[in-house]
């Protein structure tokens, strides 16, 4: 039982699902039920995590390994580190609050919607545990099915143009990055003289750097499109404005880091020689730098509630991708925490708009004002997951990004600076966005009778709060985690950097212990 | 000399002696046995058992080859080969032909065209198929690629009354004509140069001239194009749309499959046998041809309304992806053709099948319109379909994808990294059009309320194809290695 831990965390929601298939259609209440046992039975048993998780331990932990496809060299094999053992924390865990929130707004193919969302957490458990490229890439595709029909089934206005664009995006660069992952498969059966898929065993391959620089961009082109990352961002105004509330949270909290997690997991440690190729990285680092500023001047521009959530998150994902080719400890390590923080704040935004949407069927700015007045506990919520997503000391977005720009001005003190920009115009547009729904007096006579939040929403953001509170407060521990993983992944891709720095030896996350 | 037909030569034919006769017998009985319309259903019990006994002559020729080691056996001076790649193929087509014959029941009845001698006419088409992938020698053949055109020449053209089915038959049959003397002027050359009909020579003759010889490349050029006419390559897929739409559905689907995998298994014989030797010659040519293939069937299909059309450009597109297994031509390139007709035929006869169960009286039942809220009316068939589109689209974990690999992994392994990346592109177009006929059936309202049609057979065979469809996805092993035998060829 206990050696397969990580197994019945990826398959527990597909059991889930499968139990759910057989509950009748017409029996909604008992579905609602049984898609909401499933979603925390799903976080439950990701919580012996917690204590089985090593943190001094190095490498991959937790392993389970089985042929799977011989004649390929594929197997099933996984296992976690710090890095993904954040991540599958926070997927179950917004998973869960997710499959909550949708109880009252998710009307109609009430089961064919529980259906879809316990297989995609299936999914996305599967992206963040696989150490086999092939089952890595089953899993990465499989996502894509269940968030088409989520946006294309239950979405807004637009939403067969959204799901479809979001699937087509995502698909195009999925299939790039598969032929990136081939040239990989085949050179290491050049080079060894058998055929495997198992990152470990791609690790050991040296390629010269003109190879490593294609299939960097190979993968580049399927976890840009992700991320997403500036120029390939397009899809995901319409995506997240089209999905249903459950939906966008996913999007935003979970889908966007599968593009992050693949430049950590993959990019950097399998290619190192073209990761640290200083035209890459200015290629990288630059278009980071245009995602957070450019992401954050459309943000000011929104008059969709919504919309502005979708933009700040081409801003936030900005700082991870910032972080991550900074090349450093703090970079790194700022990028993973910055992922989890843009999962909790951008999970709460995307709930408190959808709250407020079904409350109004709006989601213009212009139809909302004062309603700090009727609904106060919602103000309150607000109120944090907006501070959180602002960057205020003492809560989450903070630590994320300060450990970040820390990076960024070890690596290049320009790049800091425009990061810096940043974070003021983040702070501007969702101070603005907060003064404009929820302070002064109320305009519009619709939001006088708005009932505020109820005991099941309120169950939904309490977790997510105290989450965010405790990595703002203490978070020693998510930084002790990450780094041993941290360390490994820049050993191999900066082997020089780091025998300096431990020559020095200055704690490589001295300034936050 | 020695004796004229011997007993290896008998364990050679007897599947393809098992499908004449039962196909025979089948016409007959037609008549004199079972006249009456109520006792048709013996006819397919009739089918089933010709088909089982050929079945089990290819279990036998492959535990022979197994027991003795053998890569391979000919029979009739080698006129016959008998290798894994051959009893692969078999295989493909005696499913296909088992699993139209078992839809066509319902089916024909609703098209109010239900005769006999359809089920004789599946199981001689399936004879000439046999050739196809067994035959060594140009006119063995050439006489299985006819005896198998000409069963589908009648059976396109099968609703007599149906003026699109009269239209489909007679193009396919014009066209296809066409194509059969392009390809007899091919092997006629062949021929000429060699001074002998079996491949084992032709080869030989072939590789002691130049790759250029004029004369050698006239008889490719010639070869190919009546090939690439009955595997519907582009430029030469002008009769496929046309003859798909006008076919009965059934038919459709099993020219799609089982005539495209034989057409396939003959054009890889051809290249990799006789004309292996101009290779460099052939393979720009063929990646041309497949680029091309790719970009018509993909770009076409967008823009279809009628899902059969739809379809028959996307089996179009399908042609383009299987040979660029062969322009890769390597081992894994041919595994790879293998592997995708296999996969092929079970998820584009699904996709048919599925279309078959909206054909009911009134309705034909093949516009997107027509698919529209499927998912109210029977979710099963919905989710159905949409596993063999995703699959059709080479989405994992189906059995499409693990097709796709292969031909990906063979262009990688080939060099050949901008063919790769452009059929890699081309998924998505595929994924766009697919996914019109899955946004109608989960999306769109209910179009109408007529329940769909239903039968033993029909249920049977979709049960069959989408579990297959879904196995090979999941767990490829032990298919792969079925496979695996027919790269023995080289």
């Amino acid at each position: 039982m206990s050696e397969h831990l990580l197994s019945i965390i990826l398959f527990t929601p597909l059991a889930g699902m499968f139990i759910l298939l057989l509950i009748p259609s017409r029996r909604t209440d008992l579905i609602r039920l049984w898609a909401n046992i499933a979603g925390f039975a799903g976080f439950a048993v990701s919580l012996p995590l917690l204590w089985r998780f090593d943190k001094n331990a190095a490498g991959f932990q937790l392993v389970e390994r089985y042929e799977w496809i011989p004649s390929l060299g594929a197997r099933y094999i996984v296992g976690i580190d710090g890095i993904s053992l954040l991540l599958v924390l926070l997927t179950t865990l917004i998973g869960a609050l997710a499959i909550l929130s949708s109880w009252s707004a998710i009307q109609e193919k009430v089961k064919q919607y529980y259906a879809m969302f316990l297989l995609q957490q299936t999914g996305m458990l599967g992206v963040f545990l696989a150490l086999d490229f092939f089952l890595f890439f089953v899993f990465w595709e499989v996502v894509l099915v269940p968030m088409y029909f989520i946006i294309g089934v239950w979405g807004g206005p637009r939403k067969l143009y959204a799901a479809i664009k979001f699937f087509l995006y995502t698909l195009a660069g999925s299939v790039l990055m598969l032929l990136g992952i081939l040239t990989l498969y085949f050179q290491h059966f050049r080079q060894f003289g058998y055929y495997t898929f198992e990152i470990a065993e791609l690790m050991k391959l040296d390629l010269p750097l003109g190879i490593q620089q294609w299939v960097f961009w190979a993968f580049f082109i399927g976890f840009a499109i992700k991320v997403p990352m500036f120029p390939f961002h397009t899809w995901l105004p319409d995506a997240h404005v089209e999905a249903p509330t459950a939906g966008s949270v996913i999007l935003a909290s979970i889908l966007l880091k599968m593009g992050t997690y693949g430049f950590i997991r993959f990019s950097l440690p399998l290619l190192p020689k073209a990761s640290i190729d200083p035209r890459i990285v200015k290629i990288l680092v630059g278009l980071s730098l245009v995602a957070i500023v450019y992401g954050a001047l459309v943000s000011l521009m929104q008059q969709d509630w919504k919309k502005l959530v979708a933009y700040s998150s081409v801003s936030h994902l900005g700082f991870c991708t910032l972080g991550i080719f900074a090349l450093n400890p703090n970079g790194l390590a700022g990028s993973v925490i910055q992922q989890i923080n843009h999962g909790i704040s951008t999970g709460m935004l995307f709930l408190i708009v959808g709250i407020a949407y079904e409350r109004r069927h709006t989601r213009a700015i212009a139809e909302y004002g004062g309603l700090a007045h009727v609904m106060p506990k919602y103000a309150t919520v607000f109120a944090i997951a907006m501070l959180s997503s602002a960057g205020l000391p003492l809560l989450n977005g903070f630590i994320g990004e300060f450990t970040i720009l820390q990076g960024a001005f070890e690596a290049n003190r320009l790049w800091a600076a425009i990061a810096s920009l940043g974070i003021i115009l983040g702070a501007a547009y969702l101070l603005w966005l907060y003064q404009r729904t929820m302070l002064g007096q109320i305009t519009n006579p619709k939001n006088l009778r708005l009932p505020d939040l109820n005991l099941r929403e309120l169950a939904v953001f309490a977790p997510l709060i105290a989450w965010a509170i405790w990595i703002g407060v203490y978070p020693k521990p998510y930084f002790e985690v990450l780094e041993k993983p941290v360390a490994e992944i820049l050993q191999r891709v900066r082997p020089e950097y780091w025998e300096k720095a431990s020559a020095l030896a200055a704690a490589p996350l001295g300034v936050l212990r | 000399m020695s004796q004229f037909y011997t007993s290896v030569d008998h364990f050679a034919l007897v599947p393809a002696l098992m499908l004449a006769l039962f196909g025979c017998a089948v016409l007959l009985f037609d008549f004199f046995v079972f006249p009456a319309p109520r006792q048709r259903k013996w006819l397919v019990l009739l089918l089933a058992l010709g088909i089982g006994f050929a079945a089990l002559g290819l279990v036998r020729q492959y535990a022979f080859l197994k027991s003795e080691g053998l890569a391979e056996f000919t029979a009739f001076r080698g006129t016959l080969t008998i290798d894994g790649f051959a009893i692969f193929f078999n295989g493909i087509f005696l499913a296909a032909s088992l699993l139209v014959a078992l839809v066509s029941y319902r089916y024909l009845e609703i098209e109010g065209e239900h005769h006999g001698e359809y089920y004789g006419l599946i199981l001689l088409a399936n004879c000439g198929m046999y050739f196809l992938a067994t035959g060594t020698d140009l006119v063995t053949l050439f006489v299985g690629l006819e005896l198998m055109a000409i069963c589908f020449y009648i059976m396109v053209g099968f609703l007599r009354l149906d003026r699109r089915s009269n239209e489909a038959a007679i193009k396919y049959l014009l066209l296809g004509a066409f194509s059969s003397g392009f390809l007899a002027y091919g092997f006629s050359l062949m021929y000429g140069l060699a001074g002998s009909t079996r491949l084992a020579d032709i080869t030989a003759a072939l590789a002691a001239r130049p790759p250029w010889d004029p004369l050698v490349f006239l008889a490719m050029a010639t070869t190919a194009v009546g090939l690439f006419f009955k595997v519907s390559l582009v430029p030469f897929h002008m009769w496929a749309p046309d003859a798909y739409e006008g076919a009965p559905t059934t038919v459709t689907a099993y020219l799609s499959v089982a005539s495209k995998a034989a057409s396939f298994a003959l054009l890889v014989r051809i290249f990799l046998g006789p004309l292996a030797g101009t290779r460099a010659v052939w393979q720009p040519l063929l990646a041309a041809v497949a680029v091309a293939t790719l970009t018509v069937g993909n770009l076409a299909a967008v823009t279809q309304t009628n899902v059969k059309r739809l379809l028959a450009y996307s089996s179009i597109s399908h042609a383009g992806y299987i040979l660029l297994g062969l322009v890769a031509g390597n081992p894994t390139g041919i595994k790879g053709i293998a592997v995708y007709l296999l996969v092929y035929t079970f998820m584009n006869l699904g996709a048919f099948l599925v279309l078959i169960a909206l054909r009911r009286q009134q309705i034909l039942g093949e516009e997107l319109d027509d698919l529209s809220g499927l998912m109210h009316k029977s979710p099963a068939h919905a989710i159905l379909m949409l596993i063999f589109l995703l699959s059709l689209a080479g989405i994992p974990p189906t059995a499409g994808f693990i097709a796709k690999y292969y031909i990906f992994w063979a262009l990688i392994q080939a060099g050949q990294y901008w063919l790769a990346a452009i059929a890699a592109a081309y998924v998505a177009v595929a994924v766009y059009y697919y996914f019109r006929i899955v946004r109608s059936m989960f999306v769109s309202e209910l179009s109408e309320r007529e329940p769909l049609a239903s039968s033993f057979g029909l249920r049977l065979a979709l049960g069959v194809t989408g579990v297959l469809t879904l196995a090979i996805g999941v767990h490829p092993e032990p298919w792969l290695e079925l496979a695996q035998n027919s790269v023995l060829l080289r």
